[in-house]
């Protein structure tokens, strides 16, 4: 039962590339800019140039292609549905009828549209976070968020939410392995048993497991407290985030090349 | 005579009532002076009031009546907590639930990132502070790859950055295999005595009490007993009457005493003893 260990949280893969130097602010906004792109563009030409434009920067990033198109494996079952539902269900000039199934041109174009717009979504945004270590993540979003604290966003509460949950998630998942072999030596069963059965013998795992997590809050809080900490207002950082000249230059690509690929295609 | 560092006066902690039952009383009339510098020790079983007597030190509690002060600050001011804070760190029992951040040196930089540090001040601290305690080389690790005894170098590392005059550990070894109780009790010895920070160590492991300057013992939330290891070691009856056991080598001198040999009460180390019984050396 060694079921979690190979969890990692996130998929960052360390790096000094170009991409891995740019702030992460600038990198969650291109993200951005690629995903309300891809809903604009409406035509093959427009999706060839955004995939393009991603080959380059992952050819930038020296990330493996391996690790990159792996990332799509999760995705091919949305994939096959996304584009057998068009395929089947667009009306249009008929290609070929089976009974009373009618596969039209126009299905196949749409299908295939829609498909490739997901796989540059998940490719870019996959980009973001193979690059980009969750701290750094969190601090982005944090920064990027701190001008909606003025509307009530908390910023501050929801980056040290993000630290907390990263943190933890390893120690939970090392406590749910112990819980579950606890209760297996006293004959638990987690394997047998239809989906109602299964269902119900986790009850004793996530009992134990959630009693715990309580109690670990409470001293966090405790610890927390006792170091000083009274929420985000007049904290400095370890590492601040720096927006150079390479951040610049980056975003304003990125921008010229959206306006533009927005704009004709 | 030197102000004390932190002085309790006639202090009475009275937990709030739970479900209709009455608040128990956790400390009752505790007065204590912690100097400078002092290594103090503080013993007792489960619920003798010692984890509550740790928490009133940086003002987690204050107290019901009495007074706490820490620095010449008053904890029961609301105003002074933060400084309190800062002045007396506070290490506890599971290493676990002590760590705020997904990498040691972010989780080192915790305490002083919310005292407001600049960044290039903080970088300085986290990396003195980790090589204090033996841990820089693991400056980039997740806490969770860490052992028990590494993560609580680490929280204490996390607490000496604050640059605190004191620091109150609340059982830090409990939850630590033997090597673990090992390096951390030799880092804490080492800060007393190097870097001069005073210390409250409350444990209930007899051995880890020897090297203090001064202990105390606790009962029922009264302080029982209260001397330099061997003042307090001589008093074997008493200290098995509160439940407390006494280091091993204590225990064998009172049992040759009992046979007639004539060694003195409150030895306590391995050494003393050779020495006492091989004194042609």
């Amino acid at each position: 039962m060694r079921m979690f260990r190979s969890v990692t949280i996130g998929q960052h893969i360390p790096g000094d590339s170009v991409i891995h130097r740019l702030d992460p602010r600038t990198k969650i906004l291109s993200a951005m800019f690629l995903i309300v792109l891809l809903f604009v563009v409406k035509g093959f030409v427009g999706y060839g140039l955004v995939a393009l434009g991603l080959a380059l920067v992952i050819r930038a990033s020296r990330i493996p292609w391996k690790f990159v198109i792996r990332g799509l494996r999760p995705l091919m079952v949305i994939l096959v549905l996304t584009l057998t539902l068009h395929l089947f269900m667009t009306e249009g000039r008929v290609i070929f009828q089976v009974w009373f199934l009618k596969v039209t041109w126009e299905g196949l174009i749409r299908g295939l549209m829609m498909g490739t717009r997901l796989v540059l979504l998940i490719l870019g945004t996959s980009m973001l976070t193979l690059t980009t270590s969750p701290m750094q993540l969190t601090d982005g979003i944090e920064t990027l968020l701190k001008p909606g604290k003025k509307i009530g966003i908390p910023a501050h509460e929801l980056a040290m939410m993000m630290t907390i949950a990263l943190r933890f998630i390893p120690t939970l998942l090392e406590e749910t392995e112990k819980i579950m072999k606890a209760q297996m030596a006293r004959g638990a069963d987690f394997q047998s048993g239809g989906i109602m059965q299964r269902a119900r013998s986790l009850i004793p795992l996530l009992v134990p497991l959630f009693v715990n997590a309580f109690r670990r809050a409470d001293d966090l809080a405790i610890a927390m407290e006792a170091r000083g900490y009274r929420g985000g207002e007049g904290r400095t950082k370890l590492k601040e985030l720096k927006f150079q000249r390479l951040d610049a230059v980056a975003l304003g690509l990125v921008i010229t090349f959206s306006v533009l690929v927005g704009a004709f295609f | 005579m030197k102000e004390p560092l932190i002085r309790f006066t006639n202090v009475n902690f009275i937990y709030a009532k739970t479900h209709g039952e009455e608040g128990q009383a956790a400390l009752k009339d505790v007065n204590l002076e912690v100097f400078e510098g002092e290594f103090v020790a503080v013993l007792g079983h489960n619920g003798s009031g010692k984890s509550t007597l740790a928490k009133h030190v940086n003002a987690l509690l204050t107290p019901t009546s009495g007074q706490v002060t820490v620095a010449g600050f008053d904890t029961s001011d609301q105003d002074s907590v933060w400084e309190i804070r800062q002045k007396v760190g506070m290490v506890f029992q599971n290493p676990d639930n002590q760590l705020v951040a997904t990498t040691v040196e972010e989780d080192v930089a915790f305490g002083p990132e919310n005292l407001g540090v600049p960044s290039a001040e903080i970088r300085r601290r986290v990396n003195a502070s980790l090589e204090a305690v033996d841990m820089l080389s693991y400056s980039l690790h997740s806490p969770h790859q860490l052992s028990g005894g590494q993560k609580q170098r680490v929280a204490i590392a996390g607490v000496i950055s604050m640059l605190p005059k004191c620091i109150v550990l609340d059982e830090p070894t409990a939850m630590l295999d033997p090597d673990g109780r090992r390096e951390v009790m030799k880092t804490i010895h080492r800060l007393n005595k190097e870097e001069g920070i005073t210390v409250l160590h409350i444990t209930h492991h007899m051995d880890e009490v020897i090297g203090a300057d001064r202990v105390i013992v606790m009962d029922e939330g009264r302080i029982v007993l209260e001397g330099t290891p061997r003042e307090v070691f001589s008093q074997v009856d008493l200290l098995r009457s509160l439940h407390l056991d006494v280091p091993q080598v204590t225990d064998l001198a009172e049992r040759l005493r009992n046979r007639g040999y004539s060694i003195p009460k409150g030895t306590l180390t391995v050494n003393e003893m050779v020495m006492l019984l091989c004194p042609s050396d």
